[in-house]
């Protein structure tokens, strides 16, 4: 028996404390994922508590009154303002966007491909605060302020994004679809457009989408772009129209307890929105990848 | 390869066929000292033949010898891999293939290929076959031409229930009769298969073969297999590949032997290829 003792199973010492570290860690992280959940969580429920109850029909049909004494009104003024802009801004960025991806993913060569992916995503870290006086600077200063001007500035920030994802769904396509399409004499770009895009159309939807709900709630572009708005309800793009995210800006500085409800009542319309988008967004993508996997 | 096989290995048969006489033979490909370099060391080394229409001409050759470096030269497949570069001429029907005036898609036009592992198109079994030629603008009749594409690849009894089906959820053999239906579709005259019956059981190899045995009456076909049996069964002339090593340890394909099957299996004038088809090598 003596003999077989060196090849014994049991665990030694070391093997003791090692186990116990592991399982140590294991804790740590999982409590780290866990935080990270809870934040979501708490966040989701402040706002639906703070903000559920300034939600009403009037909340969402109607402009908001001047009036101290009555009601304050609802936000439509500033939900009308933030699709228009935004569906400025998806107008300019989507095409462009996509059009940037196919490129750099289907067509540009080593150098440039690498060019252009670094050049996206310096654009990405662009502060969106930069972004908003540069486009104050290009068009603020020689027209004037309007959901056009925010829809550019908000654009730029869609651009990447919707580029950056575009390429990482184009990048699913297997390299084997795109070889038994030359080889039946298809040119590039017929590929691109007859198989490549449709093959990931979901994806390359999902990434604008995620743009869109990311510019929907961006608010430095609107400072100097778009924020000398009325409390008109308008679907004009060349007058300065009230968004979301820039009423909860406002209305917070008052000292309107009301006020202060409605801006909570916002918050929950935007953070609605982008729960929303995300979760259909990952659902499609899903659905996508499960078409091309084999 | 098998190592046990050194002593013990069945002679390889090779079915008896009549080839057509040297006297006869149309010359699709004549390839003339053929080099291609990736980012300048070369894969394969002053390769020279000609290929004939309607004849299956297989590729063996042991792993890396170039085989499959030299068929995606035939449709200029290898346009595609950043850094290859090739020497040496491709004459199509006389015409130099590498030309400066010659787009690869219209080399690829009338030189298909299948690859090694199955890649139809995440659209349905119908779409897969129909958009080659709905692209190239061959859209009369285009019902006829898909069932025509189906019926030639041995898949249509398979298939012909469920067209609008996903190509995806077809099995490995038929997806790879798909895929030659789907390069038959536009009528190229070329259709070259890469190992096209490697990822396959064999079963699926087997119709495969029946399948490129068919074929030739209406294509001329170039086959790359690792699979000698395979190239025997199936190939009318057969080209054998080996590795070259220099003493400086860098290695490149050569073409050993090319001739017609018969001779290649059964009388090969090349030690090497003996050695190779005879198990005593590779």
């Amino acid at each position: 028996m003596t003999d077989r003792a060196q090849f014994s199973l049991a665990p030694t010492r070391q093997l003791r404390r090692r186990q116990i570290v592991s399982k140590l860690m294991e804790g740590v992280m999982l409590v780290s994922a866990l935080a990270a959940i809870a934040v979501l969580g708490l966040l989701i429920a402040t706002v639906i508590e703070r903000g559920h109850s300034a939600l009403s029909v009037d909340f969402f049909t109607k402009g908001p009154t001047t009036n101290f004494l009555g009601t304050t009104g609802g936000i439509a003024n500033a939900i009308v303002g933030t699709i228009v802009i935004v569906a400025v801004a998806t107008v300019i960025a989507l095409p462009i966007g996509i059009l940037v991806a196919v490129y750099t993913s289907e067509f540009a060569r080593g150098g440039v491909r690498r060019v252009l992916a670094f050049t996206l995503d310096v654009l990405n870290g662009i502060p969106s605060i930069v972004i908003g006086i540069f486009i104050f600077g290009l068009i603020v200063l020689s027209h004037q302020q309007s959901a056009y001007a925010a829809g550019v500035a908000l654009a730029i920030i869609m651009l990447p994004l919707v580029a950056r994802s575009t390429q990482e769904v184009l990048a699913l396509v297997p390299d084997s679809l795109r070889e038994a399409s030359f080889a039946l004499g298809v040119s590039r770009w017929r590929t691109v457009t007859g198989l490549i895009v449709p093959a990931s159309f979901g994806g390359i939807l999902t990434g604008g989408t995620l743009a869109i709900a990311r510019a929907a709630g961006e608010t430095a572009p609107l400072l100097f772009t778009c924020a000398l708005t009325t409390t008109k309800i308008s679907w004009d793009p060349s007058q300065p129209l009230q968004s979301i995210p820039l009423t909860i800006f406002q209305d917070l500085e008052q000292p309107d307890p009301a006020l202060h409800e409605q801006a909570w009542g916002a918050a929950l319309v935007l953070l609605t929105f982008v729960l929303v988008v995300s979760v259909l967004s990952k659902a499609v993508l899903a659905r996508n990848r499960r078409k091309l996997s084999r | 390869m098998n190592e046990n096989t050194i002593d013990t290995m069945a002679p390889i048969e090779v079915a008896t066929r009549q080839t057509l006489p040297t006297t006869n033979r149309e010359t699709v490909f004549d390839v003339r000292q053929l080099s291609v370099l990736y980012n300048g060391a070369a894969a394969i080394k002053d390769v020279n033949l000609e290929i004939y229409r309607n004849q299956v001409t297989a590729l063996i050759g042991p792993s890396g010898c170039g085989k499959s470096t030299f068929i995606r030269c035939l449709n200029r497949m290898n346009d595609l891999i950043p850094g290859a570069r090739i020497e040496g001429e491709i004459l199509y029907h006389g015409q130099n293939m590498y030309g400066s005036d010659v787009d690869a898609v219209s080399v690829r036009r009338w030189i298909g290929m299948v690859f090694q592992k199955p890649n139809p198109f995440p659209k349905s079994i119908y779409d897969n076959v129909a958009w080659g030629p709905r692209v190239l603008g061959m859209k009369q009749n285009l019902d006829e031409r898909v069932e025509r594409a189906l019926r030639q690849a041995a898949i249509w009894d398979e298939v012909k229930h469920r067209l609008k089906r996903s190509a995806l959820a077809l099995s490995g053999g038929q997806q790879q009769r798909l895929c030659i239906a789907r390069a038959l579709a536009v009528e190229p005259e070329v259709v070259l298969l890469d190992e096209p019956a490697s990822a396959l059981d064999p079963i699926a190899t087997s119709a495969i073969e029946d399948l490129v045995h068919d074929l030739k009456r209406d294509y001329t076909i170039v086959i790359v297999t690792h699979n000698m049996q395979q190239a025997a069964r199936v190939a009318d002339m057969t080209a054998f590949f080996s590795l070259d090593v220099h003493e400086d340890g860098s290695r490149n394909g050569i073409l050993v032997e090319y001739d017609v099957t018969q001779k290649i299996f059964t009388q090969p004038a090349d030690s090497r290829t003996e050695g190779y088809v005879t198990g005593r090598f590779g």
